[in-house]
């Protein structure tokens, strides 16, 4: 099963080099990790998402929590949250199809950010599936490049994790 | 009080109270240890950095206290690695100091750089790059407190040339504040009593004692709860002598070449008290098949090791002493007469011993003998191989920090420096090293600092020209095919008068005691060459993988009213081994 993981670390050097080392040297599959600042001083949070079944995932956090820099960990999995991701896609967009692929972005309430010659690069945020869901919509008229974040997520109401 | 950061790294030691760093300088530790010329703190040079960290682990081992060791930028601190991996898995606490290039040369591929907090990532509990000297306090203090608290475990201090050169002002923290590192010390009072409740329905009990509760310093209590509710105990290799070995309660070691008793015992169980273990392969075997019947309670500090290798019944995270007193005081008393009976059998069935191998000189013979001759009183270290499980099988330990081996990562080099930290935490104890002729050769050198540092160590090598339990599995799993296991050895007897220490070499059974007798006479290190059966191997073994059900090697220990060489406790002391045995080689010898 997949499973999104909120942790909270502090800002030291080398944290992420510790996080993403543990997983592979004790073996759990990451399938994305994010990490940026929060509003606390000196504290980052990481989204995780890793494929893993419940006696893993145990194993996975108890492994985890015992690095000195980890501070909270949160699976969010079952909980109602807000999910997102970007993408940046550059498509070939010929004069032919231009206005197809116009169509196709705005359908997803994607953004147009950069117009070139034989190309254009949209933006889009949404649900991983959204996200996924644009891509495949766009692939036949020819991905030159992509750019995903993956995935952040946030539980919905008042409460909060740290 | 202004000082540089090499000062006040040495200042910071002072204030956690080490007495003794064993270390090897060069470059870019150089302020270091220019600092510690004032120091009160003693150094011991070794000869390579990796005996440096085998001894701060054999010093804590011994002593209960942090070890410490101290190496250069590069070559210095990746010759740490070895030990700085032994003392993890083991969960010694060690704080390790590197040297490292100046900040300016990070990354840019200097002279004697590599990444060492990078290395040492998976292998420390935790590690340090210090970016400013003002850290350096806070990091020793912390580097102490996370080294010694929870699990302990190794923690390194990666210290740029630059950052030791600058100046600041020095003031020592009285606290440490790390979030997010909390250990649980206390039992969750329901499952303890839950616990209780599980011993007291329980009619076949067994304690599975592990290291940790030698870390824990919790000997007294699980030898009160075994004799409260009346429960045979065994312990793993790291928690010899956890248990007295003499105690009537007392099972033996568990695992690949544990006693018969302790692994029918854990086998057969209804009810599994696992203290301070991780269920290691080397005692389960096969963990599908591992004490299928009993409900299992798991006390352990770390709660990644619930449910690890093996699903528990009733988890305990807490420090291993805090939560048996809590426990003893909610157990009835209780006696398993038909339980006991039933391991009574066992034993007598299946004692500990061996057959003498014509008119070599048995292995197990040498270890009984150093046994006797310490009257059991020696802290004994070991190295990795046959000889280390010889050691675990004859020499009875009673009381913990007395057997000091390195137990999961199984370092062969590990005992002859662990043997000179034991031997500076107990200056007045005697220290003896039970080593193998290949195991010797991996941190002989150290014989140059014992001989400095003028230490009674004595050291036994079992020489019997082999890699033995390379040979041993070879023999027995790769149809005799000796694949690069026969090795040949230097006089070691000569080697170690060469280094100013005293040898001695002994052939035959009569010359094992009068020898030992002249070692323990002998001050300063002494050397003995015992060159032994060269096939002798140990008994009993469940091979890798395998259960209780597949145990080999019963044929190869005398039974029940035969005449036997020797055997554990049943052995008839002081009869030589070639007296009372019939002579028999060891199945499937050249």
């Amino acid at each position: 099963m997949r499973h999104t993981l909120a942790v909270l670390v502090q800002n030291q050097p080398g944290v992420l080099a510790r996080v993403a080392g543990l997983f592979s040297r004790r073996g759990f599959n990451i399938e994305s990790i994010s990490v940026g600042t929060t509003e606390m001083p000196g504290v980052s949070r990481m989204t995780l998402v890793a494929q893993a079944d419940e006696d893993e995932l145990e194993q996975l956090t108890k492994q985890l929590h015992k690095l000195i820099d980890v501070l909270k960990i949160s699976d969010i999995t079952q909980d109602e949250s807000v999910d997102r991701e970007l993408a940046l896609i550059k498509i070939n967009a010929e004069p032919g199809n231009r206005t197809e692929v116009l169509q196709v972005v705005d359908i997803f309430r994607g953004k147009i950010v950069d117009v070139g010659d034989r190309s254009l690069i949209a933006e889009v945020t949404g649900a991983t599936d959204k996200v996924e869901a644009m891509i495949q919509l766009l692939r036949p008229y020819g991905i030159k490049e992509l750019v995903r974040t993956g995935k952040v997520a946030m539980v919905r109401g008042s409460k909060s994790i740290a | 009080m202004r000082m540089t950061g090499a000062q006040a790294l040495i200042a910071s030691l002072e204030k956690e109270n080490v007495e003794v760093i064993f270390g090897y300088p060069g470059g870019a530790i150089l302020s270091v240890y220019d600092a510690l010329y004032d120091s009160r703190i003693r150094h011991v040079l070794t000869r390579h950095e990796q005996g440096a960290a085998h001894a701060a682990d054999g010093y804590a081992r011994a002593s209960g206290r942090p070890g410490v060791c101290m190496a250069t930028s590069g070559p210095g601190a990746t010759n740490l690695v070895t030990g700085l991996a032994t003392a993890h898995m083991d969960s010694i606490p060690i704080v390790a100091i590197t040297g490292q290039v100046a900040r300016d040369s990070i990354g840019r591929d200097a002279f004697q750089e590599a990444d060492v907090t990078g290395i040492t990532m998976p292998i420390t509990k935790h590690n340090y790059l210090v970016k400013q000297a003002e850290d350096i306090p806070r990091i020793v203090k912390e580097a102490f407190h996370i080294a010694t608290t929870g699990r302990p475990g190794p923690v390194l201090i990666d210290l740029p040339k630059d950052v030791a050169a600058a100046t600041i002002e020095f003031s020592y923290p009285d606290t440490v504040d790390l979030p997010g590192y909390k250990p649980t010390l206390y039992g969750h009072p329901k499952q303890i009593e839950e616990a209780a409740r599980a011993l007291a329905q329980a009619e076949r009990p067994v304690l599975y004692v592990g290291g940790g509760v030698i870390a824990a310093g919790a000997s007294a209590e699980v030898q009160a709860l075994a004799e409260k509710a009346h429960i045979p105990t065994t312990t793993t290799l790291m928690a010899l002598g956890a248990f007295p070995a003499h105690h009537p309660l007392f099972l033996g070691m568990p695992g690949m070449h544990g006693t018969v008793e302790a692994n029918l015992a854990l086998h057969e169980c209804d009810l599994l008290i696992a203290v301070g273990v991780r269920f290691d392969d080397r005692v389960t075997g096969d963990v599908r098949k591992f004490s299928p019947h009993s409900t299992k309670i798991h006390i352990d500090i770390d709660p990644a090791e619930i449910g690890k290798n093996v699903k528990v019944d009733i988890p305990i995270v807490g420090d291993a002493r805090l939560v048996l007193r809590a426990l003893l005081d909610k157990v009835e008393p209780a006696l398993h007469p038909a339980w006991m009976e039933q391991i009574a059998q066992w034993r007598a069935e299946h004692p500990l011993g061996y057959y003498s191998d014509g008119d070599s000189l048995m292995p197990q013979f040498v270890v009984e003998k150093v046994y006797e001759v310490t009257e059991g009183k020696a802290i004994l270290t070991t190295d990795v191989g046959q000889h280390q499980m010889w050691a675990a099988q004859y020499y009875r330990c009673e009381r913990p920090r007395q057997f000091i081996s390195s137990g999961g990562l199984g370092t062969m080099g590990f005992g002859f420096p662990a043997a000179i930290g034991a031997q500076i935490a107990n200056p007045d104890q005697p220290v003896f090293c039970i080593s193998g002729d290949g195991s010797f050769q991996m941190n002989i050198q150290e014989l140059a600092t014992a001989v400095e540092n003028d230490l009674p160590v004595k050291v036994c090598v079992l020489n019997n020209a082999f890699l033995g339990m390379v040979r041993q599995w070879q023999q027995l799993f790769y149809r005799t095919r000796y694949s690069a296991s026969r090795m040949s050895t230097p006089d070691f007897a000569k080697v170690a008068e060469a280094y100013g220490a005293t040898g001695l070499r002994v052939q035959k059974a009569a010359d094992v005691v009068p020898a030992l007798r002249t070692a323990l006479a002998t001050p300063g290190p002494v050397v003995i060459d015992f060159q032994v059966s060269p096939e002798a191997n140990v008994w009993p073994m469940i091979p890798a993988g395998a259960s209780v059900d597949q145990i080999m090697g019963l044929d190869q220990m005398p039974g029940p009213g035969e005449a036997r060489a020797a055997g554990g406790r049943h052995s008839q002391a002081g009869v030589p081994a070639e007296a009372g045995a019939k002579a028999k080689r060891t199945a499937g010898g050249e």
